[in-house]
């Protein structure tokens, strides 16, 4: 295609041109490996789902995925020993999904944060046995009303929802892509492929149905919302640079295009498309990421949803969307330096300050859990604002750190159960820790990391970013992440008391022994947690030599 | 007629749409004003793609498109079993969690 067309000849002239020679695009199948394997095994549990009878779904589904998702774990490794992630960086598939240090980095977080997940979504032995099969915590039949004679009639004939597997690869696979996406087009089909499973998933609950769809409806329409903003800003940046590509976009921002064609010549003086095109872009990824001004559906959809659901939702997104976030920020508009980051200043401390607040007044688990969460992402956000190598790595070593605890706190939070499905109302967790001091424990290690205490992995992650933002100039942020964090620790520690300082209650909740598969993703995630906080060196180093994006 | 135009049309469907969302009551019409928003992304999609003079903005219209309808799959999923158990697509009947 030869670079200069004019514009009102351009569709037949490249009609012609196309025809001439149309080449096969060149795939790299080796780099894009771990997403193509996610997403094959996903297309295969389909078909399992179509084909494989009733009684053999479950059994099949689950080992499908953890082979898969161990192969395409195995393919990052391999890609990041054969130097994809230090040496040499490339940019795959036409130029649209760089396979670098940051992706590899945190599609290796992904695929273990989606093992660990699964484990979750497969564990039966929570809820009580319905006609003598044991059941998940995901509902008999979607379609059925709640209560409803279909439902029960799902119920009596044995029917689970198996495809929460097949979406939960889906949405691995999204995930993957997500952070790697190196052009406007391939971030937006990720956003949309990662988000519609986790819309369903959401709405699949066994218990508390109502609750569960409700959270599904606030997710997809104002995720749909989002990603409508995420589109018109993608339109409004391709609209100044006259093209999708990120390098392409960069270098027209630092007003250093290739070629200057006609119709660019009059796009690439309009800073109203950059401006707008680029604000709307953010407002979609920071809604994934649940800060401050676009967080409202955060804590709905935490209590809604399915507690596996919510751990994987929670650990996952946040880092595929931090990921997206870094690459745009630090590849493609760098140019604009001076204008995003007074806003995300702004988005920052307002995360980390209505975060750790509100959840003061927070009487549910989940609740709570959300909007720490919500803070969590003003910490993130603190590191990605250094604009720096370092404040990349310790982004990537944060996320890292994150998403282990916060499925590990959900992990817990699906154990703690009474007649009416798990407990989560803060005041049944009372004394839970003379109940059962090794689960309380395990917890409380969980909230300590979240609080930043030392010797976990919570604190290396937050004076990881606190250092990089510190060296980067930015010492207000950073005086207020410090007292954020304080009032954090507040109500983290008032849960800690409240479960070894006060006494049970009678008929309070019971902590349910699960099978060997919750049992080691919460063992996982405590050692993971105590790993990070004791001998973090390597896992620094790990994400130091990460941190280079590749450009081109 | 000057593409800029399209522009000003895909931005007014634009604003229509997200004034739509954030005003109407019922799941379904919610859904329709985000789809017009959508649409509006690719009007403005297809008219830049005439000013440059390249194809990638039809490229990502067909995509968006694509999108588009498995959103569609989705979100009336969604809406109709929301429907079936309250027998109300009104999103402000749906507040069972707040406070």
């Amino acid at each position: 295609m030869s670079p200069v067309i004019h514009p009102y000849t351009a569709a037949p002239a490249l009609l012609t041109q196309a025809q001439e020679r149309l080449e096969a695009p060149q795939i790299e199948w080796v780099a894009l490996s771990p997403t193509l394997i996610v997403l094959g095994v996903a297309a295969v549990g389909i078909l399992v789902e179509a084909f494989a009878p009733q009684r053999a779904r479950y059994l099949t589904q689950l080992l499908l995925s953890v082979i898969g998702i161990a192969a395409a774990f195995a393919a990052v490794v391999g890609l990041a020993a054969s130097g994809y992630a230090t040496t040499r960086a490339e940019i795959a598939g036409m130029g649209s999904i760089a396979v670098d240090g940051p992706t590899l980095f945190l599609q290796g977080v992904l695929l273990l944060v989606g093992l660990v997940s699964l484990f979750l979504f497969a564990e039966r032995r929570l809820e009580p046995a319905e006609h003598g099969r044991a059941v998940d915590s995901f509902t008999a039949q979607a379609a059925a009303v709640p209560g409803g004679p279909a439902e029960r009639e799902a119920v009596k004939v044995g029917r689970t929802t198996t495809e929460i597997f097949p979406l939960l690869l889906f949405a691995l696979g999204g995930m993957l892509i997500f952070p790697a996406a190196n052009d406007l087009l391939i971030l937006f089909i990720a956003l949309e492929v990662f988000s519609l499973p986790l819309y369903l998933l959401c709405a699949l609950a066994r218990r508390r149905r109502l609750l569960s769809q409700e959270a599904a409806v606030k997710y997809f329409l104002l995720g749909a919302f989002a990603s409508a903003f995420l589109l018109f800003g993608i339109a409004l940046l391709y609209g100044y640079a006259g093209t999708l590509d990120y390098a392409g976009i960069a270098e027209v921002i630092a007003g250093t295009p290739a070629a200057v064609d006609p119709g660019l010549a009059s796009t690439m003086g309009n800073d109203v498309y950059l401006l707008i095109g680029g604000a709307l872009l953010l407002m979609g990824l920071l809604f994934k990421v649940g800060a401050v001004p676009f967080h409202m559906w955060t804590p709905d959809v935490y209590q809604g949803a399915p507690t596996p659901v919510t751990g994987f939702m929670a650990a996952a997104t946040k880092v595929a969307a931090f990921g997206a976030l870094l690459r745009l920020l630090y590849v493609v508009l760098p140019g604009l330096q001076w204008d995003w980051e007074p806003v995300l200043w702004g988005v920052a401390i307002a995360s980390m300050v209505a975060g750790a607040v509100i959840a003061i007044t927070q009487t549910d688990v989940k609740r709570l859990l959300a909007y720490s969460s919500i803070a969590h992402a003003g910490f993130i956000l603190t590191g990605v604002l250094a604009v720096s190598e370092d404040g990349v790595s310790s982004v990537l070593f944060y996320l890292a750190a994150y998403s282990f605890v916060t499925l590990g706190a959900f992990a817990v939070v699906t154990l703690v159960r009474d007649a009416g499905g798990e407990a989560t109302h803060l005041s049944k967790w009372a004394g839970l820790g003379r109940r059962s001091p090794l689960l309380a424990g395990v917890f409380a290690l969980f909230l300590l990391a979240f609080a930043g205490i030392p010797l976990t992995s919570g604190f290396t992650g937050k004076f990881a970013v606190f250092r990089a933002a510190a060296e980067a100039g930015a010492i207000g942020l950073v005086i207020v992440g410090v007292l954020a964090s304080a009032v954090a620790a507040f109500f983290y520690i008032r849960v800690i008391v409240l479960m070894f300082f006060s006494d049970p209650q009678e008929g309070g909740p019971s902590v349910v022994i699960p099978s060997p598969m919750t049992t080691s993703v919460v063992g996982l995630a405590a050692v993971v947690t105590l790993v990070l906080g004791v001998a973090p060196q390597y896992f620094l180093d790990l994400a130091q030599q990460a941190a280079v994006f590749a450009f081109r | 007629m000057s593409p800029e135009n399209y522009l000003h049309l895909a931005a007014l469907l634009f604003t229509i749409g997200a004034c739509g969302v954030l005003v109407r009551r019922n799941a379904i019409v919610v859904f329709m004003c985000v789809e017009l928003m959508l649409n509006a992304g690719n009007l403005a999609l297809v008219a830049f793609s005439r000013m440059h003079g390249n194809l990638d903005g039809q490229i990502m219209a067909f995509f968006v498109m694509v999108v588009a309808a498995a959103e569609v799959v989705v979100g009336l999923a969604i809406i109709v079993m929301l429907y079936r158990s309250r027998h109300s697509a009104s999103v402000d009947d749906a507040s069972l969690m707040k406070l």
